[in-house]
C-alpha cells in the first residue's frame, strides 16, 4: 500500500541550518547534510531544503548542498527558495536534487512551470503555495510570505497542475510557526481541487496535527519543521503514532 | 529522480565503480550495464536509436552480460508502449507498457510502496517481503510471459514492480532513492555483475536532462 510521506523541512541560510539547536547527537548541527542524514536514519521519507538566504548570489552554495546531499543521502530530496530560472533548476537537478520547489518565480512567470516540466519532467517540479486567509478564500503570497500576489490559492493550485506541476507544497501562513495545526479547510480545498499529490505544511505542533492533515485535509504527505528540529518528536515517533491510528506509513527502512 | 548522478553515487557509495557511457563502444570494458531513465518512452527510444544503442543493448544482453533497467529503463525492455502516440521498445522481453488505471488513485504513483516478491532471484537476496521502495511513474509494464515477474506492488490493483529473466532485470522503482532496501538491491546487482558496471547515456552529452531523455544505462565497475 502506498505510504503517506513524512517530510522534515530544513531551513538553510548561507549554507547552514537555521534551526535545530537541540541536535546534541550531531557533531555539527549546522551542517544541512549531517541533519539530512540524521533524518534519513530516523525514517524520513523525503527531505525539503528551504533556502532562505536573502541574497541572490548564493546559487553556488545551494548547488553544492545538493551535490553533497546526493552523495550521502539515498531518499528523495527537494530544494526550494530563490530559484528563478530554468538554468537554476538545471544546475540543482544536475547536482543531484530530485525535485525543485518554485514559488515566487512561478507566480511571476507561470510559464516557468510548464517549461521546467517539459524539460525535466513533472515529477521534479513542485509548486510551493504560501496561502493566507482572506474573506471567502485564501490569497497567495510570494517573497517568503511578504508580498500578496492578488491571486486565489485554489485557482492557482489548479493552474499549477494544468501547467505541469507534479506536486503542490501547500503552506498555511496563518498556521506557520504557530504550532496550532495545519489549516485543514485550506488543505481540503486544495486537495479537492487538484489530482496531483499535495504536501501539507505550516503549523504542526502535535502528532495529532499530522494525522488530521492526512485524514481531514486529504494530504498525501505532511511536512513539518519545528517539531522535528526541536526534538519535540522524532520522525519515528510520528510514524508510530500514525500507524497506530491506521495510516499506512513506512516504518522499517533497514 | 532516477538521474544518472544518483545511480552513479549510489554505486560509488557501495564501493562499486560506475562509468557513464556516452557511446555504445564505451560499453566494452563494463561487465554490467544499467539503463536508468525518466521521461517519455518515445523520446527515450529515439535517443537510443540515434545513439546506436538498440543493437548494442541487444548484443550486450545476448552475450549474457547483466543488464538492469530502472523506472523507464524497465519499460524500455518491453515490446511497445502506449505512452503518447505509442512506440516500439527494445523488445528484449515480450509485453507492453500501459497507463496506470485512473481508478488506481492519484497519477503519477509517487512515494513509498511495498514489494511482494514473486520469484526472488539473486537480485532480491536479503530483501524482506513487504519492503518499501520509492516509485514515481504513470505507466506500468504488462509482460506477455508472467514468469518474468519478479515482484508486484499494489496500487488500485497489482502492477509489475520488478522483472527478471536470466541476465535481464528491470525495476519500476528507484533503488538509488530507496534507502537501505534500494542500496541492497543495487549491491546484489554488483555481486551479479562481479567486477564492473556501466551506465549508458545516449543523447545529449553535456545537458544532463533528468526529465526527458538522455539518461539511460549504467556501466559501472565495482572494485571487489
Amino acid at each position: 500500500m502506498l505510504a503517506k510521506r513524512i517530510i522534515p523541512c530544513l531551513d538553510v541560510k548561507d549554507g547552514r541550518v537555521v534551526k535545530g539547536v537541540n541536535f546534541l547527537e550531531l557533531r555539527d548541527a549546522g551542517d544541512p547534510v549531517e541533519q539530512a542524514r540524521f533524518y534519513e536514519n530516523e525514517g524520513a521519507d523525503e527531505l525539503v531544503f528551504l533556502d532562505i538566504t536573502a541574497s541572490s548570489d548564493n546559487r553556488k552554495t545551494i548547488v553544492e548542498l545538493a551535490a553533497r546531499t546526493a552523495e550521502e543521502v539515498f531518499i528523495p530530496f527537494t530544494i526550494g527558495g530563490g530559484i528563478r530560472k530554468l538554468e537554476d533548476i538545471r544546475k540543482i537537478l544536475k547536482a543531484g536534487a530530485d525535485k525543485v520547489s518554485l514559488n515566487t518565480a512561478a507566480v511571476r512567470d507561470p510559464s516557468l512551470i510548464g517549461r521546467a516540466a517539459e524539460r525535466f519532467g513533472s515529477q521534479c517540479v513542485v509548486v510551493a503555495i504560501d496561502a493566507c486567509r482572506k474573506p471567502g478564500g485564501w490569497e497567495v503570497f510570494t517573497h517568503g510570505g511578504r508580498t500578496p500576489a492578488g491571486i486565489d490559492a485554489v485557482a492557482w493550485a489548479r493552474e499549477a497542475q494544468n501547467r505541469g506541476a507534479g506536486e503542490i507544497l501547500l503552506t498555511s501562513m496563518d498556521g506557520d510557526g504557530t504550532l496550532a495545526g495545519y489549516d485543514l479547510e485550506l488543505t481540503r480545498a486544495i486537495t479537492g481541487a487538484v489530482g496531483i499529490p499535495v504536501i501539507a505544511s505550516g503549523g504542526v505542533g502535535t502528532l495529532e496535527d499530522l494525522y488530521r492533515g492526512i485524514v481531514e485535509g486529504g494530504a498525501q504527505a505532511v511536512l513539518a519543521a519545528s517539531i522535528f528540529h526541536y526534538r519535540t518528536y522524532s520522525v519515528r515517533e510520528a510514524k508510530q503514532f500514525l500507524r497506530e491510528r491506521g495510516i499506512p506509513v513506512r516504518l522499517t527502512w533497514r | 529522480m532516477g538521474n544518472l548522478r544518483s545511480v552513479e553515487k549510489a554505486i560509488e557509495h557501495l564501493g562499486g565503480r560506475c562509468r557513464i557511457l556516452g557511446r555504445p563502444e564505451e560499453a566494452g570494458g563494463c561487465s554490467g550495464i544499467i539503463l536508468p531513465g525518466v521521461g517519455a518512452f518515445a523520446e527515450a527510444m529515439n535517443n537510443l536509436r540515434a545513439g546506436g544503442w538498440v543493437e548494442a543493448i541487444r548484443e550486450i544482453t545476448d552475450a549474457g552480460r547483466p543488464f538492469l533497467g530502472i523506472c523507464l529503463g524497465l519499460q524500455l525492455l518491453f515490446s511497445r508502449s502506449e505512452e503518447g502516440r505509442g512506440d516500439t521498445g527494445l523488445d528484449l522481453l515480450p509485453g507492453r507498457v500501459v497507463r496506470l488505471p485512473e481508478t488506481a488513485g492519484i497519477i503519477p504513483h509517487m512515494g513509498w510502496n511495498q514489494l511482494r516478491l514473486r520469484e526472488p532471484g539473486p537480485l532480491f537476496a536479503g530483501i524482506a517481503e513487504g519492503s518499501y521502495v520509492y516509485f514515481v511513474h504513470s505507466y506500468v509494464a504488462v509482460p506477455a510471459d508472467p514468469a518474468v515477474i519478479a515482484a508486484v506492488t499494489d496500487y488500485g490493483g497489482e502492477f509489475v514492480s520488478a522483472v527478471s529473466r536470466g541476465n535481464i532485470h528491470g525495476l519500476q522503482f528507484h533503488p538509488e532513492k530507496s534507502q537501505a532496501v534500494g542500496l541492497k538491491i543495487l549491491e546484489n546487482f554488483l555481486l551479479i555483475v562481479g567486477d564492473g558496471v556501466g551506465t549508458c547515456r545516449p543523447g545529449r552529452q553535456d545537458d544532463f536532462d533528468p526529465g526527458s531523455d538522455s539518461d539511460f544505462g549504467t556501466d559501472a565497475e565495482p572494485e571487489r
